[in-house]
Protein backbone atom coordinates (compact mmCIF):
# COMPACT_ATOMS: atom_id res chain seq x y z
CA UNK A 1 0.00 0.00 0.00
CA UNK A 2 1.14 3.40 -1.10
CA UNK A 3 0.78 6.44 0.77
CA UNK A 4 1.32 10.34 0.00
CA UNK A 5 2.86 11.84 2.73
CA UNK A 6 2.81 15.39 2.61
CA UNK A 7 4.72 18.20 4.98
CA UNK A 8 2.92 21.07 5.39
CA UNK A 9 4.60 24.48 6.20
CA UNK A 10 2.29 27.06 7.79
CA UNK A 11 3.62 30.92 5.93
CA UNK A 12 3.12 32.81 9.24
CA UNK A 13 4.49 30.29 11.84
CA UNK A 14 6.96 28.40 9.35
CA UNK A 15 9.16 25.66 11.10
CA UNK A 16 12.80 25.78 11.94
CA UNK A 17 15.20 25.46 8.61
CA UNK A 18 17.73 23.45 10.75
CA UNK A 19 16.25 19.88 9.73
CA UNK A 20 18.07 18.95 6.48
CA UNK A 21 20.45 16.89 8.65
CA UNK A 22 18.06 14.94 10.54
CA UNK A 23 15.85 14.62 7.45
CA UNK A 24 18.56 13.04 5.82
CA UNK A 25 19.32 10.73 8.56
CA UNK A 26 15.61 9.74 8.56
CA UNK A 27 15.82 9.69 4.70
CA UNK A 28 18.39 6.99 4.97
CA UNK A 29 16.33 4.60 7.82
CA UNK A 30 13.44 4.56 5.51
CA UNK A 31 15.32 3.53 2.36
CA UNK A 32 17.11 1.09 4.57
CA UNK A 33 13.90 -0.52 6.19
CA UNK A 34 11.99 -0.71 3.02
CA UNK A 35 9.30 2.36 3.29
CA UNK A 36 10.84 4.79 0.90
CA UNK A 37 9.60 5.18 -2.63
CA UNK A 38 9.94 8.88 -3.73
CA UNK A 39 10.43 12.49 -2.32
CA UNK A 40 10.98 15.94 -3.16
CA UNK A 41 11.24 18.87 -1.81
CA UNK A 42 8.99 21.79 -3.28
CA UNK A 43 9.80 26.03 -4.12
CA UNK A 44 7.88 28.43 -3.05
CA UNK A 45 4.52 28.32 -3.96
CA UNK A 46 5.46 31.92 -5.83
CA UNK A 47 7.49 29.77 -8.21
CA UNK A 48 3.84 27.87 -9.30
CA UNK A 49 2.09 28.13 -11.91
CA UNK A 50 -1.28 27.13 -12.59
CA UNK A 51 -2.15 26.01 -16.57
CA UNK A 52 -6.16 25.40 -17.65
CA UNK A 53 -6.73 24.23 -21.08
CA UNK A 54 -10.27 22.95 -20.56
CA UNK A 55 -11.64 26.02 -22.61
CA UNK A 56 -10.71 26.91 -26.03
CA UNK A 57 -6.87 27.94 -25.13
CA UNK A 58 -4.57 28.02 -22.51
CA UNK A 59 -4.51 29.67 -19.97
CA UNK A 60 -1.82 30.70 -17.70
CA UNK A 61 -1.75 32.26 -14.67
CA UNK A 62 1.06 32.66 -12.02
CA UNK A 63 1.00 31.52 -8.35
CA UNK A 64 -0.64 28.44 -7.00
CA UNK A 65 -4.17 27.11 -7.37
CA UNK A 66 -5.38 28.12 -4.19
CA UNK A 67 -3.76 30.74 -2.14
CA UNK A 68 -3.30 29.69 1.98
CA UNK A 69 -1.42 30.20 5.04
CA UNK A 70 -0.78 26.57 4.88
CA UNK A 71 1.14 25.16 1.95
CA UNK A 72 2.49 21.94 0.34
CA UNK A 73 6.56 22.26 1.30
CA UNK A 74 7.45 18.74 0.46
CA UNK A 75 6.28 15.33 0.31
CA UNK A 76 7.18 11.43 0.41
CA UNK A 77 5.70 8.31 -1.36
CA UNK A 78 5.99 5.85 1.20
CA UNK A 79 5.16 1.77 0.73
CA UNK A 80 4.17 0.48 3.71
CA UNK A 81 1.42 -2.54 4.97
CA UNK A 82 -1.28 -0.34 6.97
CA UNK A 83 -1.87 2.90 8.26
CA UNK A 84 -0.67 2.43 11.37
CA UNK A 85 2.90 1.64 10.27
CA UNK A 86 2.53 4.62 8.05
CA UNK A 87 1.52 6.86 10.88
CA UNK A 88 3.66 5.92 13.21
CA UNK A 89 6.44 6.72 10.54
CA UNK A 90 4.58 9.82 9.95
CA UNK A 91 4.82 11.17 13.46
CA UNK A 92 8.46 10.54 13.45
CA UNK A 93 8.59 12.61 10.13
CA UNK A 94 6.26 15.33 11.82
CA UNK A 95 8.92 16.16 14.57
CA UNK A 96 11.97 15.42 12.14
CA UNK A 97 10.84 17.84 10.42
CA UNK A 98 8.89 20.50 12.68
CA UNK A 99 6.20 20.46 10.75
CA UNK A 100 2.96 19.40 10.10
CA UNK A 101 2.31 15.80 8.11
CA UNK A 102 -0.36 14.84 6.08
CA UNK A 103 -0.86 11.14 5.19
CA UNK A 104 -3.23 10.48 2.62
CA UNK A 105 -3.23 6.78 0.59
CA UNK A 106 -2.69 5.69 -3.07
CA UNK A 107 -6.26 4.48 -4.22
CA UNK B 1 -42.31 -10.06 25.33
CA UNK B 2 -42.32 -13.51 24.76
CA UNK B 3 -39.79 -16.35 24.56
CA UNK B 4 -39.41 -16.25 20.57
CA UNK B 5 -38.90 -12.51 20.73
CA UNK B 6 -36.92 -12.80 24.22
CA UNK B 7 -33.79 -14.95 22.46
CA UNK B 8 -34.18 -12.67 19.50
CA UNK B 9 -32.75 -9.96 21.86
CA UNK B 10 -30.54 -11.60 24.00
CA UNK B 11 -28.95 -13.58 20.78
CA UNK B 12 -28.34 -10.06 18.69
CA UNK B 13 -27.10 -8.51 22.17
CA UNK B 14 -24.43 -11.63 23.20
CA UNK B 15 -23.66 -12.49 19.52
CA UNK B 16 -23.93 -9.58 17.14
CA UNK B 17 -19.99 -8.12 17.66
CA UNK B 18 -19.04 -11.79 17.51
CA UNK B 19 -20.59 -12.40 14.34
CA UNK B 20 -19.88 -9.24 12.76
CA UNK B 21 -15.96 -9.29 14.41
CA UNK B 22 -16.01 -12.67 12.37
CA UNK B 23 -17.20 -12.19 9.38
CA UNK B 24 -14.57 -8.61 8.82
CA UNK B 25 -12.00 -10.81 9.48
CA UNK B 26 -12.97 -13.72 7.02
CA UNK B 27 -14.24 -11.39 3.85
CA UNK B 28 -12.11 -8.32 4.98
CA UNK B 29 -14.70 -6.09 4.48
CA UNK B 30 -16.74 -4.28 7.71
CA UNK B 31 -19.82 -3.33 5.36
CA UNK B 32 -20.44 -7.06 3.92
CA UNK B 33 -20.24 -8.07 7.94
CA UNK B 34 -22.68 -5.81 9.07
CA UNK B 35 -25.16 -6.27 6.00
CA UNK B 36 -25.36 -9.92 6.80
CA UNK B 37 -25.30 -10.24 10.42
CA UNK B 38 -28.06 -7.86 10.16
CA UNK B 39 -29.55 -10.00 7.49
CA UNK B 40 -28.85 -12.80 9.86
CA UNK B 41 -30.72 -11.10 12.39
CA UNK B 42 -33.76 -10.39 10.60
CA UNK B 43 -33.75 -13.89 9.03
CA UNK B 44 -33.88 -15.27 12.78
CA UNK B 45 -37.23 -12.72 13.64
CA UNK B 46 -38.91 -14.72 10.82
CA UNK B 47 -37.21 -18.39 11.27
CA UNK B 48 -37.52 -18.74 14.68
CA UNK B 49 -41.10 -17.52 14.86
CA UNK B 50 -42.05 -20.79 12.88
CA UNK B 51 -39.45 -23.14 13.54
CA UNK B 52 -38.41 -22.17 17.49
CA UNK B 53 -35.47 -20.55 18.91
CA UNK B 54 -32.50 -23.11 17.54
CA UNK B 55 -30.28 -24.73 20.19
CA UNK B 56 -27.59 -22.59 19.84
CA UNK B 57 -28.23 -19.42 18.82
CA UNK B 58 -25.07 -18.06 18.55
CA UNK B 59 -23.89 -20.81 15.77
CA UNK B 60 -27.35 -20.01 13.47
CA UNK B 61 -26.43 -16.38 13.42
CA UNK B 62 -22.71 -16.95 12.16
CA UNK B 63 -23.59 -19.62 10.21
CA UNK B 64 -26.68 -17.69 8.55
CA UNK B 65 -24.61 -14.41 8.24
CA UNK B 66 -21.70 -16.24 6.97
CA UNK B 67 -24.09 -17.66 4.09
CA UNK B 68 -25.38 -14.45 3.29
CA UNK B 69 -22.19 -12.73 3.13
CA UNK B 70 -21.19 -15.21 0.26
CA UNK B 71 -24.70 -14.79 -1.68
CA UNK B 72 -23.75 -10.94 -1.18
CA UNK B 73 -20.61 -11.55 -2.79
CA UNK B 74 -21.58 -14.01 -5.65
CA UNK B 75 -24.77 -11.07 -6.61
CA UNK B 76 -21.87 -8.66 -6.61
CA UNK B 77 -19.50 -11.29 -8.63
CA UNK B 78 -22.43 -11.38 -11.06
CA UNK B 79 -22.91 -7.79 -11.39
CA UNK B 80 -19.42 -6.28 -11.55
CA UNK B 81 -16.24 -8.93 -11.68
CA UNK B 82 -13.96 -6.14 -12.04
CA UNK B 83 -15.20 -4.86 -8.42
CA UNK B 84 -14.76 -8.38 -7.14
CA UNK B 85 -11.21 -8.61 -8.19
CA UNK B 86 -10.17 -5.39 -6.82
CA UNK B 87 -12.04 -6.28 -3.54
CA UNK B 88 -10.22 -10.11 -3.58
CA UNK B 89 -6.98 -8.17 -4.50
CA UNK B 90 -7.61 -6.44 -0.49
CA UNK B 91 -8.70 -9.82 1.23
CA UNK B 92 -5.59 -11.69 -0.52
CA UNK B 93 -3.22 -8.68 0.95
CA UNK B 94 -4.70 -9.57 4.51
CA UNK B 95 -1.88 -12.30 4.17
CA UNK B 96 -0.19 -12.30 7.01
CA UNK B 97 -2.45 -13.05 10.77
CA UNK B 98 -1.71 -10.88 13.51
CA UNK B 99 0.56 -11.97 16.02
CA UNK B 100 -1.42 -13.86 18.59
CA UNK B 101 -1.42 -12.21 21.95
CA UNK B 102 -2.33 -15.13 24.48
CA UNK B 103 -5.45 -14.11 26.08
CA UNK B 104 -6.56 -10.92 24.33
CA UNK B 105 -6.27 -12.48 21.16
CA UNK B 106 -10.44 -12.16 19.98
CA UNK B 107 -12.19 -10.87 16.54
CA UNK B 108 -14.49 -8.67 18.93
CA UNK B 109 -11.11 -6.85 20.14
CA UNK B 110 -9.68 -6.44 16.85
CA UNK B 111 -12.82 -4.69 15.60
CA UNK B 112 -13.31 -2.31 18.52
CA UNK B 113 -9.84 -1.43 17.89
CA UNK B 114 -10.62 -0.61 14.41
CA UNK B 115 -13.52 0.92 15.43
CA UNK B 116 -11.92 3.21 17.92
CA UNK B 117 -8.71 3.92 15.36
CA UNK B 118 -7.44 7.50 16.23
CA UNK B 119 -7.03 8.23 12.35
CA UNK B 120 -11.41 8.37 12.55
CA UNK B 121 -12.97 11.97 14.01
CA UNK B 122 -14.11 10.85 17.86
CA UNK B 123 -18.10 11.02 16.56
CA UNK B 124 -17.51 8.55 13.71
CA UNK B 125 -15.59 6.53 16.27
CA UNK B 126 -18.33 6.75 18.55
CA UNK B 127 -21.24 5.91 15.71
CA UNK B 128 -19.06 2.91 14.26
CA UNK B 129 -18.58 1.24 17.69
CA UNK B 130 -22.62 1.39 18.30
CA UNK B 131 -23.23 0.20 15.33
CA UNK B 132 -20.34 -2.48 14.68
CA UNK B 133 -19.92 -3.82 17.99
CA UNK B 134 -23.05 -2.46 19.98
CA UNK B 135 -25.16 -3.46 17.19
CA UNK B 136 -27.61 -0.47 17.85
CA UNK B 137 -29.22 0.17 14.41
CA UNK B 138 -28.43 3.77 12.97
CA UNK B 139 -32.34 4.90 13.44
CA UNK B 140 -31.50 4.14 17.48
CA UNK B 141 -27.98 5.78 17.17
CA UNK B 142 -29.25 8.70 15.30
CA UNK B 143 -31.78 9.34 17.89
CA UNK B 144 -29.35 9.14 20.70
CA UNK B 145 -27.35 11.56 19.52
CA UNK B 146 -30.14 14.18 18.17
CA UNK B 147 -28.45 13.83 14.63
CA UNK B 148 -30.61 13.18 11.39
CA UNK B 149 -30.73 9.78 10.20
CA UNK B 150 -29.07 10.12 7.13
CA UNK B 151 -26.60 11.92 8.44
CA UNK B 152 -25.56 9.40 10.59
CA UNK B 153 -25.58 6.66 8.23
CA UNK B 154 -23.25 9.20 6.04
CA UNK B 155 -20.83 9.47 8.78
CA UNK B 156 -20.79 5.47 9.40
CA UNK B 157 -20.36 4.97 5.53
CA UNK B 158 -17.39 7.37 5.09
CA UNK B 159 -15.73 6.18 8.12
CA UNK B 160 -16.03 2.67 6.45
CA UNK B 161 -14.68 3.91 3.54
CA UNK B 162 -11.34 5.32 4.88
CA UNK B 163 -10.64 2.31 6.89
CA UNK B 164 -10.61 0.27 3.35
CA UNK B 165 -9.14 2.94 1.31
CA UNK B 166 -6.65 4.05 4.12
CA UNK B 167 -5.85 0.84 5.24
CA UNK B 168 -6.81 0.86 8.72
CA UNK B 169 -5.65 -2.51 9.88
CA UNK B 170 -7.91 -5.03 11.62
CA UNK B 171 -5.52 -6.52 14.66
CA UNK B 172 -4.94 -5.90 17.79
CA UNK B 173 -2.15 -3.40 18.26
CA UNK B 174 1.11 -4.20 18.88
CA UNK B 175 1.98 -4.34 23.20
CA UNK B 176 3.77 -1.10 23.05
CA UNK B 177 0.76 0.87 21.13
CA UNK B 178 -1.68 -0.84 23.31
CA UNK B 179 -2.07 1.33 26.30
CA UNK B 180 -2.67 4.56 24.04
CA UNK B 181 -5.29 2.58 21.96
CA UNK B 182 -7.18 1.36 24.83
CA UNK B 183 -7.47 4.76 26.45
CA UNK B 184 -9.21 5.69 22.96
CA UNK B 185 -11.53 3.03 22.88
CA UNK B 186 -12.32 3.93 26.71
CA UNK B 187 -12.63 7.41 25.60
CA UNK B 188 -15.47 6.27 22.93
CA UNK B 189 -17.61 4.26 25.65
CA UNK B 190 -17.09 7.13 28.32
CA UNK B 191 -18.87 9.64 25.64
CA UNK B 192 -21.50 7.41 24.97
CA UNK B 193 -22.02 6.65 28.95
CA UNK B 194 -21.61 10.27 29.02
CA UNK B 195 -24.34 10.85 27.00
CA UNK B 196 -26.56 8.81 28.28
CA UNK B 197 -25.58 9.93 31.84
CA UNK B 198 -26.44 13.95 31.37
CA UNK B 199 -28.12 14.20 28.07
CA UNK B 200 -28.46 17.02 26.01
CA UNK B 201 -31.10 18.57 24.44
CA UNK B 202 -34.33 20.34 24.95
CA UNK B 203 -36.41 17.10 23.54
CA UNK B 204 -34.63 14.03 25.03
CA UNK B 205 -35.17 12.09 29.19
CA UNK B 206 -32.20 13.90 31.19
CA UNK B 207 -30.99 10.57 31.62
CA UNK B 208 -30.74 8.22 29.08
CA UNK B 209 -30.82 4.60 30.70
CA UNK B 210 -29.94 3.32 27.05
CA UNK B 211 -27.10 4.77 26.20
CA UNK B 212 -25.82 3.84 29.96
CA UNK B 213 -26.59 0.70 29.59
CA UNK B 214 -24.80 0.44 26.42
CA UNK B 215 -21.82 1.95 27.58
CA UNK B 216 -21.69 -0.57 30.70
CA UNK B 217 -22.53 -3.88 28.31
CA UNK B 218 -19.59 -3.02 25.66
CA UNK B 219 -16.90 -1.88 29.05
CA UNK B 220 -17.78 -5.29 30.68
CA UNK B 221 -17.32 -6.84 26.76
CA UNK B 222 -13.76 -5.21 26.90
CA UNK B 223 -13.20 -5.99 30.53
CA UNK B 224 -13.83 -9.54 29.65
CA UNK B 225 -11.28 -9.36 26.51
CA UNK B 226 -8.13 -7.27 28.36
CA UNK B 227 -9.21 -8.26 32.45
CA UNK B 228 -5.74 -7.41 33.36
CA UNK B 229 -6.53 -3.59 32.09
CA UNK B 230 -6.44 -1.46 35.19
CA UNK B 231 -7.94 1.87 32.94
CA UNK B 232 -10.52 -0.55 32.08
CA UNK B 233 -11.61 -2.52 35.19
CA UNK B 234 -11.28 1.87 36.52
CA UNK B 235 -13.82 2.70 34.35
CA UNK B 236 -16.15 -0.22 34.74
CA UNK B 237 -16.53 0.33 38.41
CA UNK B 238 -16.92 4.20 37.67
CA UNK B 239 -20.15 3.42 35.28
CA UNK B 240 -21.35 0.82 38.18
CA UNK B 241 -20.91 3.08 40.55
CA UNK B 242 -22.66 5.97 38.72
CA UNK B 243 -25.36 4.26 36.98
CA UNK B 244 -26.15 3.31 40.63
CA UNK B 245 -27.32 6.44 41.73
CA UNK B 246 -29.58 6.65 38.78
CA UNK B 247 -33.26 6.82 40.35
CA UNK B 248 -32.13 8.74 42.76
CA UNK B 249 -30.35 11.69 40.26
CA UNK B 250 -33.71 12.93 39.22
CA UNK B 251 -36.65 14.06 41.27
CA UNK B 252 -40.48 12.99 40.64
CA UNK B 253 -40.61 16.93 39.49
CA UNK B 254 -38.11 16.40 36.72
CA UNK B 255 -35.20 18.18 38.22
CA UNK B 256 -31.17 17.05 39.15
CA UNK B 257 -30.73 15.48 42.52
CA UNK B 258 -26.98 16.63 43.31
CA UNK B 259 -25.38 14.31 45.59
CA UNK B 260 -25.69 15.55 49.15
CA UNK B 261 -29.83 15.47 48.79
CA UNK B 262 -30.32 12.17 46.98
CA UNK B 263 -32.08 9.58 49.06
CA UNK B 264 -29.31 6.71 49.26
CA UNK B 265 -31.58 4.32 49.75
CA UNK B 266 -32.28 4.21 46.12
CA UNK B 267 -29.14 4.21 45.27
CA UNK B 268 -28.87 0.61 43.65
CA UNK B 269 -26.41 -1.92 46.14
CA UNK B 270 -26.10 -4.52 43.56
CA UNK B 271 -24.18 -1.99 41.35
CA UNK B 272 -22.26 -0.19 44.76
CA UNK B 273 -21.02 -3.94 45.67
CA UNK B 274 -19.48 -4.61 42.19
CA UNK B 275 -18.09 -1.24 41.59
CA UNK B 276 -16.53 -1.71 45.24
CA UNK B 277 -14.88 -4.81 44.24
CA UNK B 278 -12.96 -3.33 41.23
CA UNK B 279 -12.28 -0.40 42.97
CA UNK B 280 -10.46 -2.34 46.01
CA UNK B 281 -9.45 -4.34 42.96
CA UNK B 282 -7.48 -1.52 41.54
CA UNK B 283 -6.31 -0.60 45.06
CA UNK B 284 -4.49 -3.70 45.96
CA UNK B 285 -2.92 -3.49 42.24
CA UNK B 286 -2.09 0.24 43.43
CA UNK B 287 -0.54 -1.13 46.72
CA UNK B 288 1.98 -3.43 44.70
CA UNK B 289 3.24 -0.60 42.81
CA UNK B 290 1.01 0.19 39.65
CA UNK B 291 0.29 3.73 39.49
CA UNK B 292 -3.74 4.26 38.76
CA UNK B 293 -4.93 6.12 35.85
CA UNK B 294 -8.01 8.94 35.23
CA UNK B 295 -10.26 6.21 35.45
CA UNK B 296 -9.21 4.27 38.16
CA UNK B 297 -8.73 7.29 40.73
CA UNK B 298 -12.19 8.99 39.60
CA UNK B 299 -13.86 5.60 40.55
CA UNK B 300 -12.56 5.55 43.75
CA UNK B 301 -13.72 9.23 43.92
CA UNK B 302 -17.13 8.04 43.34
CA UNK B 303 -16.10 4.56 46.32
CA UNK B 304 -15.47 6.96 48.76
CA UNK B 305 -19.16 8.94 47.84
CA UNK B 306 -21.06 5.52 47.74
CA UNK B 307 -19.41 4.14 50.91
CA UNK B 308 -21.24 7.26 53.02
CA UNK B 309 -24.93 5.89 54.15
CA UNK B 310 -25.52 9.83 54.84
CA UNK B 311 -24.35 12.80 52.80
CA UNK B 312 -22.61 13.96 56.02
CA UNK B 313 -20.64 11.01 56.80
CA UNK B 314 -18.68 11.66 53.53
CA UNK B 315 -14.92 11.13 53.97
CA UNK B 316 -13.92 14.72 51.90
CA UNK B 317 -10.51 14.42 53.35
CA UNK B 318 -10.12 11.19 50.91
CA UNK B 319 -11.71 12.67 48.19
CA UNK B 320 -9.12 16.31 48.27
CA UNK B 321 -6.68 13.19 48.88
CA UNK B 322 -7.82 11.44 45.34
CA UNK B 323 -8.35 14.80 43.72
CA UNK B 324 -5.00 16.11 44.01
CA UNK B 325 -3.51 12.18 43.08
CA UNK B 326 -6.00 12.91 39.88
CA UNK B 327 -4.70 16.02 39.18
CA UNK B 328 -1.05 15.09 38.77
CA UNK B 329 -2.13 12.80 35.77
CA UNK B 330 -4.88 15.31 34.46
CA UNK B 331 -4.24 18.50 34.31
CA UNK B 332 -7.82 19.40 32.71
CA UNK B 333 -9.04 22.53 34.56
CA UNK B 334 -12.43 20.60 34.78
CA UNK B 335 -10.97 18.25 37.41
CA UNK B 336 -9.25 21.16 39.05
CA UNK B 337 -13.09 22.29 39.01
CA UNK B 338 -14.23 19.16 40.44
CA UNK B 339 -11.45 19.36 43.07
CA UNK B 340 -12.04 23.22 44.03
CA UNK B 341 -15.94 21.82 45.21
CA UNK B 342 -14.45 18.84 47.20
CA UNK B 343 -12.12 21.45 48.83
CA UNK B 344 -15.27 23.54 49.69
CA UNK B 345 -16.56 20.32 51.87
CA UNK B 346 -13.25 20.48 53.96
CA UNK B 347 -11.72 24.10 53.68
CA UNK B 348 -15.16 25.88 53.16
CA UNK B 349 -16.76 27.55 50.45
CA UNK B 350 -14.14 31.01 50.35
CA UNK B 351 -11.09 28.77 49.78
CA UNK B 352 -13.03 26.99 47.29
CA UNK B 353 -14.21 30.02 45.78
CA UNK B 354 -10.65 31.47 45.30
CA UNK B 355 -9.62 28.18 43.80
CA UNK B 356 -12.71 28.65 41.17
CA UNK B 357 -11.91 32.31 40.52
CA UNK B 358 -8.90 31.03 38.71
CA UNK B 359 -10.30 29.13 36.01
CA UNK B 360 -11.95 31.82 34.96
CA UNK B 361 -9.99 32.20 31.41
CA UNK B 362 -10.54 28.42 30.25
CA UNK B 363 -14.05 27.72 31.31
CA UNK B 364 -16.04 30.59 31.07
CA UNK B 365 -18.03 28.93 28.29
CA UNK B 366 -18.58 25.42 30.80
CA UNK B 367 -22.36 25.53 32.51
CA UNK B 368 -20.72 23.57 35.67
CA UNK B 369 -18.06 26.01 36.44
CA UNK B 370 -20.61 28.64 36.73
CA UNK B 371 -23.00 26.23 38.59
CA UNK B 372 -20.46 25.68 41.03
CA UNK B 373 -19.64 29.20 41.53
CA UNK B 374 -22.82 30.01 42.12
CA UNK B 375 -23.48 27.50 44.71
CA UNK B 376 -20.51 28.36 46.33
CA UNK B 377 -22.12 32.50 46.22
CA UNK B 378 -25.05 31.50 47.52
CA UNK B 379 -23.70 29.69 50.41
CA UNK B 380 -21.50 32.74 51.01
CA UNK B 381 -24.11 34.49 51.39
CA UNK B 382 -23.08 36.70 48.05
CA UNK B 383 -26.89 36.41 46.66
CA UNK B 384 -26.56 39.35 43.86
CA UNK B 385 -23.29 37.74 42.34
CA UNK B 386 -24.94 34.02 43.02
CA UNK B 387 -28.43 35.00 41.44
CA UNK B 388 -25.88 36.41 37.96
CA UNK B 389 -23.84 32.73 38.17
CA UNK B 390 -27.12 30.58 38.49
CA UNK B 391 -28.22 33.13 35.10
CA UNK B 392 -25.12 32.30 33.11
CA UNK B 393 -25.39 28.17 34.24
CA UNK B 394 -28.44 28.14 33.11
CA UNK B 395 -28.02 29.97 29.77
CA UNK B 396 -25.24 27.26 28.71
CA UNK B 397 -27.26 23.91 30.59
CA UNK B 398 -27.85 21.73 27.62
CA UNK B 399 -29.85 19.32 30.05
CA UNK B 400 -33.43 20.02 30.60
CA UNK B 401 -33.26 18.67 34.74
CA UNK B 402 -30.23 20.20 34.90
CA UNK B 403 -31.72 23.39 34.53
CA UNK B 404 -34.98 23.01 36.14
CA UNK B 405 -32.51 22.04 39.55
CA UNK B 406 -30.35 25.50 38.78
CA UNK B 407 -33.68 27.42 37.74
CA UNK B 408 -35.39 26.38 41.24
CA UNK B 409 -32.03 27.47 43.25
CA UNK B 410 -31.90 30.62 41.37
CA UNK B 411 -35.58 31.66 42.69
CA UNK B 412 -34.64 30.61 46.05
CA UNK B 413 -32.21 32.53 46.42
CA UNK B 414 -33.00 35.69 49.47
CA UNK B 415 -32.81 39.45 48.49
CA UNK B 416 -30.31 40.07 50.61
CA UNK B 417 -27.62 42.17 49.31
CA UNK B 418 -23.91 41.29 49.52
Amino acid sequence: MQYLVSVIDDKDNPGSTDRMDAISAFNERLVAEGYWVFAGGLADTDAATVIDNRGEEAVFSDGPFVESKEYLAGFWVWEAPDLDVALKLAAEASSVCDRKIEVRPFR
Amino acid sequence: MNDVEQAITQAHHEEWARVVAALTRRFGDLDIAEEAAAEAITTAVERWRTDGVPPNPGAWLTTTANRKAIDRIRRERKRDDKHKEAQMGYEADQHDPPEPLGAIDDDRLRLIFTCCHPALATQSRVALTLRMVGGLTVPEIARAFLVRETALEQRITRAKAKIKAARIPYRVPSKEDLPARVSAVLTVLFLVFNEGYLATGPGTDPVRHDLTAEAIRLTRLIRTLLPDDGEVAGLLALMLLTEARRTARVSAGGELVTLDEQDRGAWDTGLIAEGHRLVRERLAAAAAGVAPGRYQILAAINAVHTSARDARDTDWSQIVALYDQLVRVDRSPIVALNRAIAVAELDGPEVALAAIDRLADTLADYHAYHAARADLLRRLRRSQEARAAYDKAIELAGNTAETAALTRRRDQLGSSKP
